[in-house]
Order: C-alpha cells, then structure tokens, then sequence
C-alpha cells in the first residue's frame, strides 16, 4: 500500500484522467496530482489518485521496477500489490 | 515458501559498484557490530525480499524492517471498532489487507462469516460510489494506510460524498513513528531508509526536524533494487563521516517541497493525534484523526453509542506468543518468532505481520528471506 503505479494520461476530463496502465485504461482522479497535468504526462497513482506527475526524462527508470514486477509469477505477492493498484483505478463502464 | 531469487540488476555493473560501495563504507564494522539501518515501508521490504537483496550485502551492514506496514501496525481496539459496526448491521468496506488483521477476539473476516456486512475496495472511491449506490443505509469506510493513502481519504471527503458516507480512520503518519524507534535502546538505529512514495507527499523537508533532534541520518529511497542499494550506501556514508542530514536518493518522485496540494488537503481533513501503534507504543501524533469540521463523516462520532462497548473480551489464540510487535519495532527478525511458518502461515495467520502483504512476516514467507537472514545474523 505504499508502493505507487505509473501510467500514461491519454485523456483528461476536469478532475478525472483516463489513465493508460500497461495496455489497460483506467480512470484516475487528479483531486491531488502536484502539477497540472496534461494528455501523453505520465503519472505516479496510488489507491485511484495521481499524486504525482512524473518528468518525462525519469520515466524509462521509473519504468523499470514494474516491468521487472510485472514479468514475475501470477501469483507473485509485489505483482499482486501492483494489479490491486491498478484495480483500484475505476474501470469506465464497458472499458477494459 | 518459494525459492530465493536470482539476483537480477537492470544495469548490473552498476549494482556491483554499489555493493562494492556498501562493503567499503561499513569495512570498519563488524558482523558483531555492523552498522545497522532501518527501512519504514512495506515496498521496501518487498523488493529486499523479491530481488534477494539481503543475499549481496555486506555482513557488516545490517537491514531492519521497521513499523512499515501500515496494516500491521493497526492496533486491535481499532479493528474491534470495525468489528462493532459490522456487528451492529452496518456496511463497512476496507482495503482487502484489513480483513483478516486481528482484533482483541476477532477480525472483519470473522464478523463477515457470521453474517456482517463486509466489503473489500481496492479504493476509498469504490466505496463511495457503493454508499452512493444505497443512499438509505449507513456505509462505513475502514481507512487504513500512511499518508500517502489518507491523502485520498482527505481527498474525497473534501469533494461532498454521498451522507450516508462514513470514514473509521485508522490512517497512520509516519514521521512521529520514527522518534519513537529512535529512542528504544534495542533497536539502535543508526541510519533511516525513508519511503520514496510517502514522501512525494510529504517532501524530504519533514524529516530535517528529525534528523536535527536525533543526530541519525535520512535517507529518501526509491523501490527499484538499484535505488535501493542507491539508499543503503548514501547512509552508509553518511554514518561513516558521523554526517547527521537528509539525503534524497529519489529525486525523481521526491522533492524537498513535496506535494504541496496533496498535503492541503491532507491538513485540511485530517489532524495528528496520539494513538497506539500494535506492539510498538503510544505514538504522540502518530494517527490521523477527522478534524472537528468533518465530525459528520467521523464514524467514531456518529456512531459513538454503537462503539462505547467495542472492545469484546477475550484474546486470539496464541496471540500471545505473536512477535509481530518486536518484529515492527526492529527487535525481532520473523524467524525468531515460534508461530512463524508453523501454526502461523498466511493462509492460518496469528498475527497481522502475516496478513498483510506488506508485513514482514508474510514478505519473509513468500520469498524466502528468512533463511538467508539467519545466515546473515549468526553471528551477532
């Protein structure tokens, strides 16, 4: 609960994001997000909140622990905390 | 429990430089006295455990996990609060970590299979929208989490939720935790890892109080196994020059400022109050309670007559043999725990430093990180 997930903003709507996650869109709050933010930023989310936007020259490192992560086994407990990251970003109806 | 596993670096000359690194700064300890530090954050357990970093570490060099779980550190009478409103009928949703912590007697999960009301959200907005969804019944939100999670907590409750919405915060800050483990004799910190995350939030500034009142460096780490090896050797060198200060070893995430509108509406919601943390102490402004001005949301308060008999009598078994509360102060390592991989496992847990996948206990038993501790501290 204390580690954060990128993903990249495709579409900003007020003060929601729809968020790209490794493939997956989800819709992220930007309530408290620590600058504006933009469509193609990338943000760190945590529980369903951006709460920061990450400078473009940071993110192929940033990236890097999660594709390590995410590579791992299903049942893999750091994966699972990352995929109940990502669950906890909002689903649209009827989107992936 | 699984196999250890291979040690994998994305740039592995640069790891070995820092191992390297790590073994000549702590070269004038010992294995007998090695220089100790401490990590506050269940991610960095994880990835210490996941990509075998204790394996590459000098022996002179010492890694504690210490209260870094938000969930283990909730305490039981916070859980039992959980508990008596489940009872009572009411809806209580909660992160999915929480459901099986245990209370004095019993846990959310046990209230559930005897007919309560218990719901897992992986969001504090998941279960606004479900309070939304039934506007005519009570719909009670069991926050746990550091501040980074309560910032989402605040976050919502500043943007008008439904009135059938309530938060039992068990929301926890860690800066205050720190002083507290500083000061046990036992646990001889000489160096803190601090949280990368946490402190996007809060900013590396928070710790400067810190490190000025206690002379211990702090070191702001990321999660990734080089930023972490990153973390290890700016305290080493720190410790080793007798240099008490912040270091931000994460200034991608980390900044001195942090995030000044996350914080905002953190204050605006939340204020620090004393409370206990399970196992450890009574931490002088270490819980995050509702202001005054949010009284309507605060289920401690709306539902007061509900909890003024919580606290059910009774004890969990073998409860009191758990070392879960050493464990999070740096006292104990899992392995010295008697319940550990025998009666308490995470599909049979005692103690909440096995429920959560941030708890030592549960990390050390899916990865293996017992056993290549034990090598490690032998010889003490």
């Amino acid at each position: 609960m204390c580690l954060g997930v990128p993903g990249r903003i495709v579409a900003v709507e007020g003060l929601l994001a729809q968020v790209d996650f490794w493939g997956v869109r989800r819709e992220v709050r930007l309530d408290v997000v620590d600058e504006p933010v933009a469509e193609g930023d990338w943000v760190l989310n945590h529980v369903g909140f951006a709460i920061r936007r990450i400078p473009p020259e940071e993110v192929e490192a940033t990236l890097a622990l999660y594709d390590q992560i995410l590579a791992a086994a299903e049942d893999d407990a750091m994966r699972q905390d990352v995929r109940g990251e990502l669950a906890a970003a909002r689903r649209k109806p009827g989107d992936g | 429990m699984a196999e250890p596993v291979a040690l994998q670096f994305r740039d592995p000359a640069r790891a070995r430089a820092l191992l390297e690194a790590l073994a000549r700064l702590t070269a004038h300890r010992s294995e007998g006295d090695p220089l100790a530090v401490m990590h506050v954050c269940g991610s960095h357990e994880q990835a210490i455990a996941r990509f075998g970093l204790r394996a590459a570490l000098p022996p002179t060099l010492r890694v504690i996990m210490g209260p870094g779980c938000p969930v283990c550190v909730t305490d039981a009478p916070e859980v039992d609060e959980a508990v008596a409103l489940a009872d009572a009928g009411l809806r209580v949703a909660t992160y999915g970590d929480m459901l099986r912590v245990p209370g004095s007697a019993r846990s959310l999960d046990d209230a559930r299979a005897s007919g309560a009301r218990v719901e897992v959200v992986y969001g504090v907005a998941q279960a606004v929208a479900a309070a939304a969804a039934a506007p005519g019944e009570p719909y009670v939100f069991f926050a746990s989490g550091f501040e980074t999670t309560a910032v989402a907590t605040a976050a919502v409750l500043l943007r008008d939720p439904p009135p059938n919405f309530f938060v039992l915060s068990a929301h926890k800050y860690i800066p205050p935790v720190m002083e507290i483990v500083a000061e046990m004799p036992e646990t001889r910190v000489e160096g803190f890892l601090a949280a990368g995350h946490a402190a996007a939030i809060t900013g590396w500034g928070v710790f400067e109080p810190f490190v000025a009142r206690h002379g211990i460096p702090v070191v702001v780490g990321g999660f990734e196994p080089l930023d972490i090896l990153a973390g290890f050797a700016a305290l080493a060198e720190l410790a080793r020059a007798g240099e008490a200060r912040v270091v931000n070893a994460f200034p991608r995430m980390v900044t001195r400022e942090g995030n000044r509108r996350a914080q905002e509406q953190l204050w605006a919601v939340f204020e620090p109050a004393g409370g206990q943390w399970r196992g450890i102490a009574r931490v002088p402004n270490g819980n995050l309670r509702l202001r005054a001005a949010f009284a309507a949301r605060d289920a401690r308060r709306r539902f007061a007559d509900v909890l003024a008999g919580a606290a059910p009598p009774g004890c969990a078994p073998r409860a009191d043999e758990c070392r879960c509360g050493d464990i999070l102060a740096g006292i104990a390592a899992p392995s010295d725990c008697a319940l550990f991989g025998g009666p308490c496992t995470p599909a049979a847990p005692v103690g909440a430093c096995m429920v959560s996948s941030e708890g030592a206990c549960r990390i050390w038993h899916e990865y293996g990180g017992a056993p290549r501790i034990e090598v490690r501290e032998a010889a003490p």
